[in-house]
């Protein structure tokens, strides 16, 4: 496995670009770990399969370039980058068995029969295919087939890297949680770089140690998952990560209080250092407590959905969300509170420290 | 009011469709929710006229529509993959339905601009569907269906192929932008977390068979049986199976798992009891709680959540924790069971409360 370095990478899809809106990937300048496990996320069209084909080698960068442990492979060919991808839906050979599709890139590269048996038994199992091995992977059902294509990723030790591009789409539900479990636990146990696109935001949040959250062509955080819901640096993340997303509204702050229409809200901290542009409040529906005391709401619609309840409320006119448990009380004269613990403060949408 | 009655469809040696009876009101959202290959995109080709059922009959209205095909009936359905005619500018593909019937170009304009507005389509009307995002063509779909006034509008699996917070922001808005049209909508999904998201009615699909349909809520939360309380649930739901013995359930090393109110007197003997992720805590709770020690195998945080998988005896758990939690694999640690919302399955399947409820 190798690190990934990503030096002042940038991509347009036209001839000639010359304003940044011409670039589908904006300026990225950024490192991946030897070992580590990245989920790119953003909607569509933010550049993340963009991305994802720069390092796979499948799109020749416009500039900038693109190191594996130190050296300069911008000019190779996906094979030569020696990288296994997984795609969203399967690439499998149809006429050969589950068997033989997993040992097709073992034994393409030589390796001892032996060893192409150790290697498949333990994925074919992993993938829970153990039972179908000699079967033709023709007959099978799609998730099958799929597993087959992420199995197929999986089955090599020696590539520097191992690219997934939206592979749980077509998986259901249920077999999406034994999937992501076990990839979680193949990565805690060999240690493969990862690098994994997709648009679901469990996904990305419970498969990668770092979560690299991509919009209009930018990187606008890279971060832990507390990181990313804990502290935003951008209204972009907030609004993006979690569900519902964070509620912002329109301040003015002075000191450690911000002013919200006739509300006064203790920070946790004073602002550090000027602000310039629209100041703004963020606060995670979670963070924010329904009860009988703090400022008054109207409540427009209660979205019981099993495990938790979404509270739709009007705070001065703005409409935000709150999260109240199973078993929550909604009060007959609702007032929120805000959990100064969730609350962060964006100028010009970008996060301020509050000192202490 | 759309009714099958004992409906069955058989594709040669395979029942796709098995003995499904349901009835579906006018201005209601009913949700079809189950695994791929449940039955759910067959169900609906039946309900649409696309295809004839082997046996039984479906009515419309009152009116038995059994043989009648899809062009004769009032029909709209929208598909996973974005459908619409690539030639032809958005307008015209929210046009076409009208065209077709035959309506006259001011009444066109009229219905093809309030349906761009209902959808946000406005800006980009003189644009051909490629040369939109992917929620800008399904949204175009969905004028498409709009415009129609379909007595019945089919959704399989429409927001599948996008991006979760464009999925959001449409399963907000689907229910307004059909909710004047007092049309029956069925929408296929399988995740549970859409269905209780949409709310209305769901019925829960499990090879070829609907096993439950009721209020949404009302099915996630009293299901019938164990296979509906699986479908319905996302996590896994969490099961084990135990031998009742007095007014509990054994669990390893004597601890009891008390029966839930109500179901102390049940016979003697072995039940399935599942539990939701969430009813699996990490802190005591201050009453109704048994506490037992589980291997963690893996444990995924979203930021906000942690899933720690769980191997408990023979069965293998998931706990939702609220909040950040780390954990070695192989760490034993102690959790608890809220034993308050406990469901009781006997060996056959069925949920032991609503058979207490229905004799009741």
């Amino acid at each position: 496995m190798a690190r990934i370095d990503l030096e002042h990478i940038r991509h347009s899809y036209l001839p000639n670009p010359r304003a940044d809106a011409d670039y589908a990937l904006k300026e990225v300048h950024q490192s991946l770990e030897d070992g580590g496990a990245y989920a790119l996320l953003g909607p569509s069209g933010c550049g993340k399969t963009t991305l994802l084909n720069i390092i796979s080698g499948l799109l020749r960068p416009s500039e900038g370039c693109l190191l594996f442990d130190g050296e300069d492979v911008s000019d190779r060919s996906t094979q030569e980058r020696n990288i296994a991808q997984v795609f969203q839906f399967p690439v499998i050979y149809d006429t050969m068995t589950v068997y033989d599709n997993l040992a097709f890139p073992l034994r393409n590269r030589g390796l001892p029969e032996g060893e192409v048996d150790r290697k498949v038994r333990e994925i074919i199992g992993i993938i829970g295919l153990a039972d179908r091995a000699k079967r033709k992977a023709r007959g099978l059902t799609a998730d099958q087939k799929q597993k087959i294509s992420l199995g197929r990723g999986l089955v090599r030790s020696d590539v520097n890297a191992i690219l997934f591009d939206e592979p749980l789409t077509v998986i259901d539900p249920h077999m999406k949680w034994v999937l992501r479990s076990q990839l979680k636990q193949l990565h805690k146990r060999f240690g493969y770089t990862m690098v994994y696109v997709t648009h679901d935001q469990t996904e990305a949040l419970t498969f990668a140690d770092r979560v690299v959250v991509m919009y209009d062509g930018e990187i606008v955080q890279i971060g832990t998952p507390d990181e990313l819901f804990e502290r935003p640096k951008h209204t972009f993340v907030g609004y993006f990560i979690g569900s519902p997303g964070m509620n912002v509204v329109p301040v003015s702050v002075q000191g450690r209080t911000a002013h919200f229409g006739g509300q006064a809200i203790t920070l946790p901290g004073a602002p550090e250092g000027s602000m310039t542009g629209p100041v703004e409040l963020g606060i995670r529906p979670e963070y924010v407590r329904l009860g009988r005391e703090g400022m008054p709401v109207t409540i427009s619609k209660v979205e019981d959905i099993g495990r938790r309840k979404i509270v739709r409320a009007s705070l001065e006119g703005k409409e935000i969300a709150v999260i109240v448990g199973e078993d929550g009380e909604i009060p007959a004269e609702p007032h929120v509170a805000f959990d100064p613990a969730g609350i962060n403060i964006y100028a010009d949408s970008r996060r301020v420290e509050l000192g202490g | 009011m759309l009714e099958l009655r004992n409906v069955s469809k058989t594709v040669g040696a395979e029942e796709h469709i098995r003995d499904v009876s349901l009835s579906l009101q006018h201005g209601t959202l009913n949700v079809l929710l189950g695994p791929t290959l449940s039955g759910k995109t067959s169900l609906m080709r039946l309900m649409a006229g696309l295809d004839t059922p082997t046996s039984g009959s479906v009515f419309f209205d009152g009116e038995d529509v059994t043989g009648q095909p899809v062009q004769k009936r009032k029909v709209a359905m929208v598909y996973q993959q974005f459908i619409n005619y690539p030639a032809m500018t958005v307008y015209e593909n929210i046009a076409s339905p009208l065209r077709v019937a035959g309506e006259d170009r001011q009444a066109i304009d009229r219905k093809v601009r309030k349906a761009a507005e209902l959808l946000r389509l406005t800006p980009y009307l003189d644009r051909t569907p490629l040369n939109l995002s992917g929620g800008q063509q399904q949204r175009t779909a969905l004028a498409r269906a709009v415009v129609k006034n379909a007595g019945l509008v089919l959704l399989d699996e429409p927001l599948a192929n996008l991006d979760y917070k464009l999925r959001e922001e449409l399963r907000a808005e689907l229910p307004k932008i059909f909710a004047e049209s007092g049309a029956i909508f069925v929408y296929a999904t399988t995740e549970p977390q859409e269905a209780l998201l949409l709310g209305g009615n769901t019925a829960t699909l499990s090879e070829g068979r609907v096993t439950q349909f009721g209020r949404t809520i009302e099915v996630f939360r009293n299901p019938v049986d164990l296979v509906t309380a699986r479908t319905f649930s996302d996590p896994p739901l969490n099961t084990i199976t135990l031998g009742k013995k007095g007014a509990g359930f054994r669990l390893e090393g004597g601890v009891v798992l008390p029966a839930p109110e109500g179901l102390e007197g049940i016979a003697e003997g072995n039940y399935t009891i599942g539990f939701q992720p969430h009813h699996l805590l990490l802190e005591r709770p201050t009453a109704g709680a048994v506490s037992v020690k589980a291997k963690v195998t893996v444990t995924e945080i979203t930021g906000s959540e942690s899933f720690v998988h769980l191997d408990y005896a023979d069965a293998r758990w998931v706990m939702l924790a609220s909040g950040v939690h780390h954990f070695n694999p192989d760490e034993t640690i102690e959790v608890f069971i809220d034993t308050r919302h406990l469901m009781v399955f006997d060996e056959t399947g069925r949920a032991v409360s609503a058979l207490r409820k229905l004799a009741a």
